[in-house]
């Protein structure tokens, strides 16, 4: 077991290298649906957040007797409870938010990152491995959401977190913060990824052949 | 996971049955720690939603249908409902309508005042609205769209007008480039008025003008 | 007629898929074959309809005297359900089953069923209304499903920059046919 990865390297994969949006391409409903502006991606990211954390260390806890055959059934009752508690409380001190969000904050219990996490992950190892398994997830979601999120609303309202940045001269791309600007943004940022993945493996091949 | 092949039927049911136990307990729990905030959310929204459409106002009252009769209620829950507004000296100023209806791309959620004695819409605000972002949201926010309804008559209906076209006292000016969404809007209060405008007049004129 | 524009507004004018972003799991997943995703997209149908039968029994008798648990209960029917379908289709037809492998289970987790079931919760929706939004919200899916799988069969078989194979493609024709629905709007508003 000599090669078994760090608390520390499980917690750093998600946020980039198996990074849930744009590696993995799961969770995707809220990536876009909720991604208009940065602080709605961000809202969107803690409340997951919380979920995919609480979920794993009670299911990481409770792994060893959990029966196998309604595991999944389990896994959808803990998520569910976590997913209610994060709906009422974001209802009673974020209203707000909580309007915006809407229905997509109950759909956090379908998002397949965090039922995959548990089948995949927070089921067979320990506490710490599968905490900052989740953590790691997490945030990178988190920060998915937020990139997307601020891509749609730098060019769709002109703003950064609700901070205008232009002047009141700058007409909007008000098709960025539509549904089509939520498809296209995540499209373009593929591309950007892939293109990026593909010079590093350039680079690496050159030195190894070097 | 579990080192067990395959576990007995009673151990499934227990654990199903501890997870359902526990989860239930959770979410009642929160569930009752948090309503109450939740509850004093709404109210408040919908109070400074009233206030706002009835300029003067400053206490209020709820009315349902009973009987084909508008009446005082305690609460609003699970029946429509409009809002009855006083001034500080007990004057009625009008009421506050709820109204929906279908906008240019999805349901548009809004409440109007009502002015019994003299038959006008005294303000708007619109509650929740999907409308096209720099258009058709422009009902929200737009200022020269909502001064539209500091004092219009509503007899014989309300009539969404071309931008800048406004002649007589029942019409809107549209907003320019979002003419659904505004005509929509006029619908949706003409839709109110069907339904509440009858009730209302019968009871201010039952008490006499001045109540 | 009001069930007519529920019908249509959550096939086309509101489409499940392109304007509300659910069922993307699926819409990017299995959508290569034209053939598959029909058939997925009637699972999804009968899924919805049913779900939103039970949804629409939950809310009027049990869930008025619970409201906190209607997302647990809500869950559960939806698993149930496509558990039961899962068989159904085993049983009826195994190659289709084999088809459609892991995409079955999937549908579970499809935002788009649960979305329903909230959605026609928070509208008020009666029991016929209920029905017509299911169906609707299927048909739209369907739709987008389809549609998707037509343009990829064709992308296929040209010859494509490396960096956009795969997903980001997918992404950008999503948009454009987002876009293209988008037209749709303000279809009834003239009635």
């Amino acid at each position: 077991m000599s090669n078994q990865p760090s608390v520390y390297e499980e917690t750093l994969k998600g946020i980039w290298r198996e990074n849930p949006v744009f590696v993995q391409m799961l969770g995707l409903c809220p990536a876009l649906a909720v991604t208009n502006s940065a602080i709605n991606g961000f809202a969107m990211g803690a409340a997951s957040t919380f979920v995919l954390v609480g979920a794993s260390f009670l299911v990481s806890m409770f792994r060893n007797v959990i029966p196998k055959q309604v595991r999944i059934t389990t896994f959808i009752i803990i998520i569910a409870t976590f997913v209610t508690v994060a709906d009422f409380s974001l209802q009673a001190f974020t209203p707000a938010l909580h309007k915006e969000l809407g229905a997509f904050i109950s759909l956090i219990v379908v998002n397949c990152l965090i039922l995959g996490r548990q089948e995949a992950f927070a089921s067979r190892n320990r506490l710490p491995f599968a905490v900052g398994d989740a953590a790691g997830m997490a945030f990178g979601f988190t920060l998915a959401l937020i990139m997307v999120g601020g891509i749609r609303e730098i060019l769709g309202s002109g703003s950064f977190f609700g901070i205008p940045l232009f002047g009141d001269n700058f007409e909007p791309w008000v098709i960025m913060i539509l549904p089509p600007g939520g498809f296209l943004t995540l499209g373009v940022l593929l591309i950007i990824f892939a293109s990026i993945k593909k010079m590093r493996d350039k680079r690496k091949l050159v030195q190894i052949e070097s | 996971m579990s080192s067990e092949n395959s576990a007995g039927p009673i151990r499934l049911i227990v654990t199903l049955g501890l997870a359902g136990l526990f989860s239930g307990l959770v979410i009642v729990s929160v569930f009752l720690a948090t309503q109450p905030l939740i509850k004093k959310n709404q109210e408040e929204a919908l109070e400074a939603a009233i206030y706002r459409v009835l300029p003067g106002a400053e206490t209020r009252k709820i009315f349902i249908e009973k009987d084909g009769k508008l009446e005082e209620a305690a609460s609003a829950e699970g029946v429509d409902a409009v809002y009855a507004g006083y001034d500080p000296s007990g004057r009625l100023v009008g009421y506050g309508i709820p109204s929906a209806g279908s906008g240019f791309q999805d349901t548009i959620n809004l409440i109007y005042g009502y002015n019994p004695f003299e038959k006008k819409i005294i303000g708007m605000q619109v509650l929740e609205s999907r409308e096209t972002p720099g258009l058709g949201d422009k009902i929200i926010k737009d200022q020269n769209f909502l001064d539209n309804f500091s004092a219009l008559v509503v007899e014989p209906v309300i009539v969404a007008v071309a931008s800048g076209t406004k002649t007589k006292d029942n019409e809107v000016d549209s907003i320019s480039g979002a003419t659904i969404s505004s005509k929509a809007v006029t619908k949706i209060i003409n839709q109110g008025n069907d339904k509440w405008r009858k009730l209302i007049d019968e009871k201010t004129e039952s008490e006499g003008q001045g109540k | 007629m009001e069930y007519i524009w529920i019908f249509v507004s959550a096939a086309i004018i509101n489409n499940f898929t392109l304007a509300y972003f659910l069922g993307l799991c699926p819409f990017f997943g299995v959508s290569k074959k034209i053939d598959t995703a029909f058939r997925l997209g009637l699972a999804n149908i009968f899924v919805m309809v049913i779900t939103s039968v039970c949804a629409w029994f939950l809310n009027t008798y049990i869930l008025v005297h619970a409201p906190y648990l209607r997302l647990m209960t809500f869950i559960v029917v939806i698993a149930s359900t496509v558990q039961f379908v899962e068989m159904l289709i085993k049983k009826l037809s195994p190659a289709l089953f084999k088809a459609l492998g892991l995409f079955l289970p999937l549908i579970t987790t499809n935002c788009a069923i649960l979305f329903l079931a909230l959605t026609q919760t928070s509208r008020g929706y009666n029991f016929s209304e209920g029905i017509f939004f299911a169906l609707g919200a299927g048909a739209g899916l369907t739709l987008a499903l389809v549609l998707m799988a037509g343009i990829r069969e064709e992308a296929e078989l040209s010859d494509l920059p490396d960096v956009l194979k795969g997903a980001a493609m997918s992404f950008l024709i999503a948009g454009i046919l987002s876009m293209a629905f988008m037209g749709f709007a303000g279809l009834f508003s003239g009635a």
